[in-house]
């Protein structure tokens, strides 16, 4: 399947201060509440100091779109951000196990998948993560997409990564084995 | 439903391992707001008529862990623990930054009561409904680390049963103490997220007394609903932005004080408070900056996000990871020891808190065995072959694993510099009290008085007549109503968040945001003259009434520390002090405005304006009016 991604976000996950703005900002946005489990980017920390925002890797073929039973799943077509229609999510779960970054994930309350939908164009969470200039997320247009785009990853290996490269391999130890 | 609260408190009662959720009455929470002040109130409420017979470190006493209406909201989010305190005996609001209270509210509740004492090591589960007590045995003597590695593991396990379809969730939030916590050290901290503690007070003690590893949560729900949102979101915005201008506290959080506080202001200590003045380069905040891994790191919902985070990746103390480390544990775990070394200083940090020590606290009592080595007071041989000579990081973190698990020496330094100082003047026959730098059984934040150049601490008596005692967080000031008054910290500490995002705002932005919450006003008046002074009398109180083991009198107790009497030694304000007569009358005037009487206690006319008879009574039935 040919990329139709116009935007992505970059993560940029050694600089994510785990100040969480950006999941306030996202769940005010999206459920107007104030709901960390709720919104469409996550910060998991599972180790302190390495805090990975995670959220739609807009994968090229889009696995979960296709994986979807339902036909809930669709791709924005102007934003290359995969939206969820929930009039027709069971909420199976078959997408989580098809995203080889395990993003999506129900919500805390209804029967539906949750996926970021890049705001429809104007992301929230990188406002947020820019006005406070700890640019850990910074969202990318046209060509820079192409040649910034970061495959899917889970956060458990993410923060593996992570800790690798802002804790060091000394102090790594803690990175726990699931 | 009462806006910006969960409307449920869930009380945990160890000893017989029941679980009940009560609530607080409209009334009692528009009055003590949450956090330090209705703690306060419910300690006063449950233990008030025979607090001084409560062991502090016995199951009688109650652990609180509270959030306030203003937790999630406002910008840096903390969590409150409160209890009576093993350190002074009376109560001290202890709050550390992170998820916790997020969670917390998250999963339905605005705290939690813990009463009794676990049979055997426990920790807490909490996940929305869900509340079990847990075995803990498998974790018990396990440094931080290694402690929150299997708690965050299990945890996720027991949540993923819970929600076996939702997806990845986040971690749960811990809250959890060291080996210096399990073993009941009066100076240990409750310990999260590694380089974060709620120091002051001794609670890590109190956790260990009630054999309480860690409290886990995890809220699958929303921050409750406020009054109005807009107007609190625009608020936020507005305070948010006051912040990212503060470029040089973003830029270096405290962490630049380890040497501007010695080298400028000569108000550090050094050497267990000997001097409060030095010139060491190495210890200039670009030297820390070398080892930084972060600029920026902090907590839930932060705009400054001080804390840095460093790492020492190579040479002998590779593998040490802390918070820069902030200015009061450069001071305490470095200067303070003739520690001025980042490195040494990043590693003694890392070192304590995997301990969990409370950094100030246990950093006083390294020092205070520092100088009684020096002194000859304590041999190598009474130090079990250490050879405590100052500036020797080795040495103080051998002191200090010693201390947690109170080998030898280390049981009686566990008891912090005060009782420590009492029995081993016993022991030694010899003059050691005057070397515990304390002030009511707390050692003092790391802010001399004697240049009057600190800009922390804006008079004399800050300290002396805090509720709080030595805490830096909680200093006294006149006007009542003005910038350095007790009354602001007690605000924030019962709407539990963090101070350091409020330095650009006045009383009524605070309250405009409390209102946009909560819905009730909060109006200058009412909080100067009449709420905030209610906790500040009940505070007072209980530290009058003290005991079993320590009580102070506020007409010896209300000092300092001898040696701060003494003039300044060395640096350029060389011979400065603090003038007696000066701080007699400062005293006095604070006095009077607080409504205390000249023996500084609440009076009878303060204590019946505020509707505090019960309290009125007890003083009087212990002889204190």
């Amino acid at each position: 399947m040919e990329s139709v991604n116009q935007l992505w976000i970059k993560r940029i996950y050694e600089k994510c201060s785990g100040c969480r703005r950006c999941e306030i900002a996202c769940s005010l946005y999206h459920e107007g509440k104030i709901w960390p489990e709720a919104s469409r980017v996550r910060v998991f920390m599972f180790v302190p100091g390495v805090e990975i925002p995670h959220l739609c890797f807009q994968c090229d073929d889009y696995p979960c779109v296709q994986a979807c039973p339902e036909e809930a799943l669709s791709v924005d077509d102007r934003t290359g951000a995969v939206i969820t229609d929930k009039s027709k999510c069971t909420a199976c779960g078959t997408c989580i196990d098809a995203c080889p970054g395990r993003v999506p994930h129900l919500h805390p309350q209804h029967d539906y998948i949750v996926i970021c939908d890049l705001c429809g164009g104007n992301p929230k969470c990188t406002v947020s993560c820019q006005e406070g200039k700890w640019d850990s997320l910074v969202l990318l247009e046209g060509q820079d997409v192409e040649s910034e785009k970061a495959p899917a990853n889970t956060p458990k290996n993410l923060t593996y990564e992570t800790a690798k490269a802002v804790l060091g391999e000394k102090t790594t130890e803690e990175v726990y084995e699931w | 439903m009462v806006n910006g609260y969960a409307g449920k408190f869930l009380e945990i009662d160890l000893t017989n391992k029941k679980v009940s959720k009560i609530t607080i009455p409209d009334r009692i929470l528009q009055d003590y707001i949450g956090g330090r002040g209705l703690g306060v109130k419910i300690l006063w409420d449950r233990l008030g008529n025979r607090w001084e017979s409560i062991d502090p470190l016995g199951p009688e006493n109650i652990l609180l862990m509270l959030t306030g209406p203003l937790t999630g909201y406002f910008l840096g989010a903390r969590i409150c623990v409160t209890g009576k305190s093993p350190q002074g005996n009376g109560i001290i609001g202890s709050t550390v930054a992170g998820e916790f209270g997020v969670e917390l509210k998250c999963a339905g509740y605005d705290g939690i009561i813990f009463t009794g004492k676990a049979e055997k090591p426990s920790y807490v589960f909490i996940c929305d409904d869900k509340v079990e007590i847990k075995d803990a045995s498998h974790i018990w003597g396990k440094t931080s680390r290694e402690s929150m590695r299997y708690l965050v593991k299990d945890s996720i396990s027991d949540i993923k049963k819970i929600h076996p379809n939702f997806g990845e969730f986040k971690e749960p939030s811990v809250l959890y103490i060291g080996p210096a916590g399990e073993n009941k050290s009066r100076v240990a901290s409750v310990e999260a997220k590694y380089a974060h503690a709620a120091g002051y007070g001794g609670y890590g003690g109190v956790m260990g007394s009630k054999n309480l590893k860690a409290v886990v949560v995890k809220g699958f729900r929303y921050l409750p609903d406020v009054a109005d949102q807009d107007k609190m979101l625009e608020l936020s915005q507005e305070f948010a932005d006051n912040c990212f201008r503060i470029e040089f506290f973003r830029r270096w959080g405290t962490g630049s004080g380890g040497y501007t506080f010695g080298h400028d202001s000569s108000s550090e200590p050094v050497r267990n408070w000997q001097e409060e003045w030095h010139n060491e380069k190495s210890y200039k905040g670009e030297e820390f900056d070398k080892f930084w891994v972060k600029k920026y790191w902090g907590d839930y919902g932060c705009p400054v996000t001080c804390l840095k985070l460093a790492v020492l990746r190579e040479g002998k103390y590779a593998g040490a990871v802390c918070d820069n480390p902030d200015y009061e544990l450069e001071a305490f775990l470095g200067a303070n020891l003739g520690i001025f070394s980042p490195e040494q200083n990043i590693y003694l940090s890392y070192i304590i808190e995997e301990l969990g020590f409370c950094g100030i606290q246990g950093g006083a009592i390294l020092g205070f065995a520092g100088e009684l080595f020096q002194r000859g007071i304590l041999s190598k041989e009474d130090l079990g072959g250490i050879n405590l000579e100052w500036g020797n990081v080795d040495a103080f973190a051998e002191l200090a694993r010693k201390i947690a698990f109170r080998e030898g020496i280390g049981d009686i330094l566990a008891e912090g510099i005060y009782r420590a100082a009492l029995k081993l003047e016993q022991m030694k026959k010899t003059e050691v009290l005057k070397y515990a730098i304390h002030l009511k059984g707390m050692a003092i934040g790391a802010h001399g008085l004697k240049s009057g150049k600190d800009m922390v601490t804006q008079t004399p008596i800050g300290y002396s007549v805090s509720v709080q005692a030595g805490d830096h967080t909680s200093s006294a000031a006149l006007p009542i109503d003005g910038d350095g008054s007790e009354l602001y910290s007690i605000l924030s500490d019962s709407g539990v968040y963090c101070f350091f995002t409020t330095f650009t705002l006045e009383f009524d932005q605070i309250a405009s945001f409390y209102r946009a919450v909560t819905g009730w006003e909060l109006q200058n008046e009412s909080w100067f003259n009449e709420k905030g002074l209610r906790i500040l009398q009940l505070q007072r109180t209980v530290a009058l009434l003290g005991g079993p083991d320590a009580e102070w009198r506020s007409k010896q107790d209300d000092t300092l520390p001898s040696r701060f009497w003494e003039p300044l030694p060395s640096g350029p304000y060389k011979g400065e002090s603090i003038d007696k007569i000066e701080f007699e009358q400062l005293k006095s005037e604070y006095y009077l405005a607080v409504g205390w009487n000249e023996e500084g206690v609440p009076s009878s006319e303060i204590l019946q304006k505020l509707d505090l008879r019960d309290v009125e009574l007890k003083l009087k039935k212990e002889g204190f009016l």
